[in-house]
This record gives structure tokens, sequence and C-alpha cells, in this order.
């Protein structure tokens, strides 16, 4: 299943709840304010940074850029896609989950 | 694949709308039908073609019409919350006594039942929202 999470987590709890409630093969993208989540020294990355170990994440690069996120400082692991990359993570997923 | 498109929010308001067109028009770029864009609860708002954004701005009711025009795409718009919201086609309008109707190109009423349908037709549903 594919996670789409659209606000910061310093906002909302609901990437915590996205990332627990998802399963090994799942993914997590984080689009609009949820990119927030992908940068910096906080606790979001370092729960992001966990969830790495058996789940993929992805952060929407336009949204990163359109809320001047360093680039730079996206730990690895988080891929970075376009709006195409999200396209082809929906069809890569059987089913999306949008935690609005 | 079939990809099928829920909006919730109305444009200008939050980035909903802007992502779930932007979604369509790479879907589409990438050779995928969509197979429906179902605007529900405030998602009616992008069906109002009396919007006159900036001209600097993008015009995000015109953009949809463009896609329905050019990728004939369904644009259904639900009827009981366009309702609520005053927005109607020509026949909605008349059935209730108004002397205006302002449904954008492209666009048309129906109910959730549509919402239903597309999302056992489509390979996908995707949601977008605040």
């Amino acid at each position: 299943m594919l996670h789409i999470v659209n606000k910061s987590p310093f906002e909302k709890n609901s990437l915590e709840t996205a990332v627990r409630l998802s399963q090994p093969d799942s993914a997590i993208l984080l689009i609009e304010d949820a990119v927030y989540a992908a940068s910096g020294d906080t606790s979001a990355v370092t729960m992001l940074k966990d969830v790495l170990r058996d789940r993929q994440v992805f952060a929407l690069g336009p949204d990163l850029q359109a809320r001047g996120v360093d680039v730079e400082k996206v730990p690895d692991g988080i891929e970075i896609i376009d709006y195409e990359g999200f396209v082809d993570l929906v069809v890569a997923h059987e089913s999306t989950q949008s935690w609005l | 694949m079939k990809i099928a498109i829920m909006v919730n929010t109305g444009p200008y308001t939050h980035q909903a709308s802007d992502t779930a067109y932007l979604f369509a028009s790479a879907a589409l770029r990438k050779g995928h039908e969509i197979y429906r864009v179902f605007f529900y609860h405030d998602g009616v708002n992008n069906g109002t073609r009396l919007t006159v954004p900036p001209q600097d701005d993008r015009h995000v009711v015109n953009r949809w019409s463009e896609l329905a025009d050019q990728h004939g795409v369904d644009l259904v718009v639900c009827v009981a919350a366009a309702q609520r919201r005053g927005i109607m086609d020509a026949d909605e309008a008349k059935r209730h006594g108004n002397n205006a109707d302002n449904l954008a190109s492209g666009f048309r009423i129906s109910g959730l039942g549509q919402l239903v349908e597309a999302a056992v037709q489509a390979d996908r549903l995707v949601s977008f929202g605040d």
C-alpha cells in the first residue's frame, strides 16, 4: 500500500499514524506540507530513518522546492521524486491511502 | 492503467486541487487513463466558471476544463455538495428556480454513485484534500 501524507509532522500526527499502521512492504510518500518531515535534525527525521529499515520513503521534489526545504539535508534513503514518480508509485502499489 | 481521482478541497484555499491537477497531468503524459475526477465537499468549488484569478496566477478551473477538452477526462461534481455551495448547471438552476448557472465547461453534475463506480472500475483511486 502507498501511504500518502500531506501534513507537517509539527502540525498533525498523520505521519506518525501512517508509519504506525504501515506494513513492511508499504511505501510512504510525503507531499505538500509533509515534506517538512524530510529535512533537518528533528524527531520526524529520526522516525523516518527508523522506517527506512524495512519500508520505502519518498518525498515530492516540487513541494520541497516550493517550501525552500534544503534538498541536501534530506537524509539518505528518502528518495526525491517528481509528479511522474508519484504516478509510478500509485501504479506500483495496489492501493493508496491518503492521510488527509 | 485506469486511475480515478477524488478532490475534497476547494481551489486557492489549499494545495490539494493543484496537486490533484499536476498528478492527473503527469498520469496522462505517461499514457495512463484518468477514468474520472470526482469533486466532493468543498472540492465542488473547482467547477465554477465564474472564477477570475489575477492574470499572473494559475486558473485552476480552466485547467480542469482544458483537461476535459484535450483528454476527455470525466469531471464529476457531487450534486448534494454542489447545491449547498451554489454550483449548478442550467438544468439544476431551472429545477431550483434560480436565474443563473455557473458550472464550468467539461464538468457535469451527478451523484455519489459516480465515485463508487469509479472506485470499482478504475485500477486505482487517489484522494486529495486537506
